[in-house]
C-alpha cells in the first residue's frame, strides 16, 4: 500500500493563494485522525456543503468522481477535481455518470456521482439498477434539491428516489455533517452492498459552516480487487433479478434495523410537550423556533427508524413534522399508526422553508405566540433586478433575429432560457434538458402551418440533443435547430464539455465538433455563423425556412465573461445624440449597457459595453458606433 | 459580543460573496460559530444577491429571519430599500451610496428611488444608519474593485473585534499583489466612519457632521 501524504485539505483553484496559509482558528486539541492515520491538530475551516462533500469522499479514499455541472450540485466535483489523486471527469449527462460511476464501483474504485435533483430523472435507469446489483466498492450519488427552483425547472422531492429504489438515503443539516456523513455513506455502501443516496438541497449544497479538518490526515491508497466475474449478480436478465429483488428487500429490512441503531438518527430530549421529527436544514430552522422542544433528528432519513419515532412519540405530549417540500416522513410516521399533531397542514408544501415560514407554520399551529408588530417590507414601489444576459451575450443577436422573422421558438435549459423575459420575449416552451429538438420537431408533424426553430446550448445539445437530432436526421422533415455554442457551460459558472475538449482541471481533453456530429448524421444543411452577425444569421434562416430537408446552424461566440472574449473585446461603443431621435429600438434587445437619458435618447454605459455591435446592427438611424 | 446576524446586499459582480466569505473568516477567527449562505447561480446575471452571515455561539440556522438582522450592509441602495425589512429594530444599517439601475429603470419605464427616501425608510427601521462612499474611496485609491473592502473597513468599526484580525482575514482571501492595496482600502473604510461622515442615531463620540449625505445628496 502506498501513503500519499497529501494533505486532507481541498487545495484551493489554480493560481490562487495555497489554502495552507490559512491556519485560521485552531481548535487547539488533538483529534483523532480517519481510518487510524496519524494524530495531527485540527484546523477549522468554512467549507460549503458541496466542498465538505469533496472534502468527505476525498478521506473516504475515493477514487474516482463523475458528475454533469447542475445548480445547486456542481462545486462537488469542482472541489474533487483539486485533489490531485482523484480521476474526476464531466460527463456529458447524469445518465453516463452514474453508468460510469457503477462501472468503476463494480471494478472496485471508490466513487462519488453528483448531480442535481433532476439529474437523477435522467439518471434513474441505472439508479434503479444499481440498487439491484449492489456494487463491490462504495459507490455515492449525492442528489442536490432546489427547494424553491433558485436555478430550476421544478422543485421535485428526491427523497422519494430512495423509497422508490429501496436504498439508504442519508442527509446532512450543515457542512460538518456533509463531510462525515460522505465519509460514512462509503462504508454503509460496502456494508450493505448498496448504492447510498446522499440528499443535500441548495441551502446545504451552498451554505459555509466550519469543518474540523486534520491537516496530518494521511490518505492511503486502495487497491483493487479482482474483476468480479459474477453474472448472477451483475448480469440483470430475469431469471437474476428475480432473486435480487428479494435480496433488495432483504437488504432493505436489514438497513431499517441499522437506521433505528444509528446514533445518525438521534433523539434529543427537551421539553416533552413537543416532539418534532426533521431532518436537513429543516432542522436548523426548527432548532431556531422551537429552541427547547424535544427532536428526533434524522442524519439518515430512509429507511425510518421506526421504534425512534415511536420513542419520541410516547415521550411527548404531541408529535409534529418539519420538513421542505413533500410529506415524505409525515406519511412513514402516520403509517406507523402514530398521530401526527402538525405537518403539511401548516408547513407548506411549496417553496423553500427559511426560519419565518417554520415560525409562521408554528403560529399557525398555536404551537407559538401570535406577533405582536410584524415587520413589512418597503412599501415603496421597487423596480425589480431579474437577471439578465450580459452585455455582450451572444445568445441576445440569435434571439433578436429570432423575434423579427415570428417564429415559434422550442428552447432548452441554459443561460437563454432568459430570452424568454421581455423585451426578448422569444421562447414559447422549455421543460427539460434537450428537450427542445423535439419539442420543434412535434410541432412539424402536427402539420401546423406555423414554423418553429428549437434553440438549444452546445453544452446540453451534449447532454441529450443528440439523440434528438438523430431521430430528425433518421425520420426525415424540415425542422431547423440553431445550437448557440457559447464555447462553455455557462449558467453553471464554465465548465467544459465535449464541444470544448475541456475537462475537470482545464486540461486539454479531445474537442468533437457539433457540426461533425451533424454532418456525421447525414445532415447535408450545416452552417456554422458567428452569433453576432445577425445579417448573415438572417439570411441562412430564411434559406432554411424554404429548404425541404432538416437543418442544423451552430450559432459560435464565446461567452462574454470566457477570458477569450475579454481579450479581443473592443472599445465601447457610442450614440451620435444628433443622429438618434430616440426612436427606442436598441431597448428592444434588453442591453443593461444601453441606457436612456432625460431627453428619451439612447446611451451606452462604457464600461458594460461588451463592443457585440448588435446595438449598432438594429438601429436604423445609423446613430451606434464602434468607438476608437 | 453574543452573536452577530448581518445581511450583506448588492447586485452580481459588486463582490458580495468575497466580503461575506472574509466576513465569516473574521467571526471565525474571533472564537464564533458561524454559518454563511448566499444563493448562486442565476445571481452572477446582473441580478440582485444577497448574502447571510451569522455569528453566535451556536448557530443553527444558515438563514436569517425578516426583523431579525443585527447589520444591515447594502452595497447598492436600491438593495438597501429590498431588503431593509429584515432589519432588527436595534439593528445598524451600512449603506454604500452606489447605484446601480436595473434594466427596468435604464430603459425608462420604473424610477430609482431617492436618497433621501432611503434614508428615511432606513431610519425608521434601524437604530443607527450610515452611509459611506465606498466606491469613491476605493476610486481614489485607484482601484474600484476594492469598493467591497473599503465597506468592510467601515463595517469593522461598528464590532467589538480587533482589526488586526480583520486585516489577517482579509489577506488569506486576496491575491498577493493586492495585498497592500486591499490593506489600504480597508483602513480608509475605517476612517470613513470614524471621521468625515454622516450618521443618524449614533450618539456620543460616533456622532459627527452630515457632509457625507450632503456630498451624496450633491
Amino acid at each position: 500500500m502506498t501513503a500519499l501524504t497529501i494533505y486532507g485539505i481541498i487545495p484551493v483553484a489554480e493560481g490562487a493563494e495555497p489554502r495552507s496559509r490559512r491556519v485560521d482558528a485552531r481548535v487547539g486539541r488533538e483529534r483523532a485522525a480517519p481510518d487510524g492515520a496519524e494524530r495531527g491538530m485540527a484546523l477549522r475551516r468554512m467549507l460549503s456543503g458541496n466542498e465538505a462533500i469533496a472534502q468527505g469522499a476525498y478521506e473516504a479514499g475515493v477514487q474516482v468522481g463523475t458528475a454533469y455541472p447542475g445548480t445547486p450540485s456542481t462545486e462537488i466535483l469542482e472541489a474533487l477535481s483539486r485533489f490531485p489523486d482523484v480521476r474526476t471527469l464531466w460527463a456529458p449527462n447524469e445518465k453516463v455518470a452514474l453508468e460510469t460511476g457503477l462501472g468503476s464501483a463494480y471494478a472496485g474504485a471508490r466513487t462519488l456521482v453528483a448531480m442535481k435533483h433532476v439529474g437523477l430523472n435522467v439518471a434513474a435507469d441505472p439508479f434503479f439498477y444499481g440498487a439491484y446489483t449492489g456494487i463491490e466498492a462504495g459507490l455515492v450519488i449525492v442528489s442536490a434539491d432546489d427547494p424553491g427552483m433558485h436555478s430550476s425547472q421544478n422543485e421535485q422531492d428526491n427523497r422519494h428516489y430512495a423509497k422508490f429504489a429501496k436504498v439508504p438515503m442519508l442527509e446532512p443539516s450543515d457542512s460538518e455533517e456533509a463531510r462525515d456523513l460522505t465519509r460514512l455513506a462509503f462504508e454503509l455502501s460496502e456494508q450493505f452492498d448498496v448504492p447510498v443516496l446522499l440528499r443535500t438541497t441548495t441551502r446545504i449544497s451552498h451554505s459555509h459552516s466550519p469543518v474540523e479538518i486534520d491537516p496530518g490526515y494521511v490518505r492511503r491508497a486502495r487497491e483493487l480487487p479482482p474483476y468480479p466475474r459474477k453474472p448472477q449478480k451483475y448480469v440483470m436478465i430475469p431469471a437474476h433479478a428475480r432473486p435480487r429483488h428479494a435480496a433488495v428487500e432483504e437488504r432493505l429490512e436489514r438497513l431499517r434495523r441499522y437506521s433505528d441503531e444509528t446514533p445518525l438518527n438521534r433523539i434529543e430530549w427537551g421539553d416533552r410537550k413537543l416532539g418534532i421529527v426533521t431532518s436537513g436544514v429543516s432542522y436548523t430552522y426548527a432548532r431556531e423556533v422551537f429552541p427547547d422542544a424535544s427532536f428526533l433528528k434524522l442524519g439518515m432519513s430512509y429507511p425510518l427508524p421506526r421504534e425512534k419515532v415511536r420513542t419520541l412519540a410516547a415521550g411527548v405530549e404531541q408529535l409534529i413534522v418539519v420538513e421542505e417540500l413533500d410529506p415524505f416522513l409525515e406519511e412513514e410516521v402516520r403509517l406507523l399508526g402514530i398521530p401526527v399533531a402538525h405537518g403539511k397542514d401548516v408547513f407548506p408544501i411549496l417553496g423553500e422553508f427559511d426560519p419565518d415560514v417554520v415560525r409562521a407554520g408554528a403560529r399557525k399551529a398555536g404551537l407559538i405566540p401570535e406577533e405582536e408588530s410584524p415587520v413589512e417590507p418597503v412599501a415603496l414601489p421597487l423596480p425589480p433586478r431579474p437577471p439578465v444576459l450580459c452585455p455582450g451575450c451572444p445568445h441576445r443577436s440569435v434571439y433578436t433575429v429570432l423575434r423579427r422573422l415570428k417564429l415559434i421558438v422550442n428552447s432548452d435549459i441554459g443561460c437563454y432560457t432568459l430570452a424568454v423575459l421581455p423585451p426578448l420575449a422569444t421562447t414559447d416552451t422549455m421543460g427539460c434538458m434537450g428537450g427542445s429538438i423535439s419539442m420543434a420537431y412535434g410541432a412539424e408533424l402536427a402539420g401546423r402551418p406555423e414554423r418553429n426553430v428549437a434553440t438549444i446550448g452546445d453544452s446540453t445539445f451534449f447532454h441529450s440533443g443528440i439523440p434528438a437530432l438523430l431521430n430528425i436526421a433518421y425520420n426525415g422533415g424540415r425542422t431547423i435547430v440553431i445550437v448557440l455554442d457559447n464555447r462553455t457551460t455557462a449558467m453553471t459558472g464554465h465548465q467544459g464539455h465535449p464541444g470544448t475538449g475541456v475537462g475537470t482541471r482545464g486540461e486539454r481533453l479531445h474537442e468533437i465538433p457539433i457540426e461533425d456530429v451533424a454532418r456525421g448524421f447525414g445532415l447535408k444543411r450545416v452552417f456554422v455563423v458567428d452569433a453576432y452577425d445577425t445579417r448573415e444569421l438572417r439570411r441562412v434562416l430564411e434559406d432554411s425556412l424554404k429548404a425541404e430537408e432538416p437543418t442544423l446552424i451552430v450559432a459560435r461566440r464565446a461567452c462574454v465573461l470566457l477570458p477569450e472574449a475579454r481579450a479581443t473585446r473592443g472599445p465601447a461603443y457610442w450614440v451620435d445624440p444628433v443622429r438618434c431621435n430616440g426612436c427606442g429600438l436598441c431597448f428592444t434587445i434588453g442591453c443593461p449597457a444601453i441606457l436612456k437619458t432625460s431627453e428619451g435618447k439612447a446611451e451606452i454605459d462604457a464600461l458594460l459595453c461588451a463592443a457585440c455591435d448588435l446595438c449598432a446592427q438594429v438601429c436604423a438611424r445609423g446613430a451606434i458606433h464602434p468607438g476608437q | 459580543m453574543e452573536k452577530a446576524d448581518f445581511l450583506l446586499v448588492g447586485v452580481g459582480g459588486q463582490g458580495i460573496v468575497t466580503a461575506s466569505d472574509i466576513l465569516a473568516d473574521v467571526g471565525l477567527r474571533a472564537g464564533y460559530d458561524v454559518k454563511k449562505s448566499e444563493v448562486h447561480g442565476m445571481a452572477q446575471r446582473g441580478g440582485a444577491v444577497t448574502s447571510h452571515v451569522r455569528f453566535g455561539r451556536r448557530v443553527y440556522a444558515p438563514l436569517i429571519g425578516r426583523g431579525q438582522a443585527d447589520f444591515l450592509v447594502a452595497f447598492e441602495l436600491l438593495e438597501a430599500l429590498r431588503w431593509a425589512h429584515y432589519l432588527h429594530p436595534e439593528g445598524i444599517a451600512l449603506v454604500n451610496v452606489q447605484r446601480l439601475p436595473p434594466l427596468a429603470v435604464t430603459s425608462g419605464q420604473a424610477r430609482y428611488p431617492e436618497l433621501e427616501e432611503v434614508r428615511q425608510e432606513l431610519s425608521r427601521r434601524a437604530r443607527q444608519v450610515h452611509f459611506i462612499e465606498g466606491l469613491r474611496t476605493a476610486q481614489e485609491l485607484g482601484n474600484v474593485r476594492v469598493a467591497g473592502t473599503v465597506i468592510l473597513g467601515a463595517l469593522s468599526t461598528l464590532l467589538p473585534i480587533p482589526p488586526a484580525l480583520w486585516e489577517e482575514a482579509l489577506v488569506d482571501h486576496v491575491p498577493s499583489r493586492y495585498v497592500e492595496l486591499n490593506r489600504q482600502a480597508f483602513r480608509a473604510g475605517r476612517d470613513l466612519l470614524t471621521t468625515v461622515m454622516w450618521s443618524e442615531g449614533v450618539t456620543g463620540e460616533g456622532a459627527a457632521q452630515p457632509s457625507g449625505y450632503q456630498e451624496a445628496m450633491g
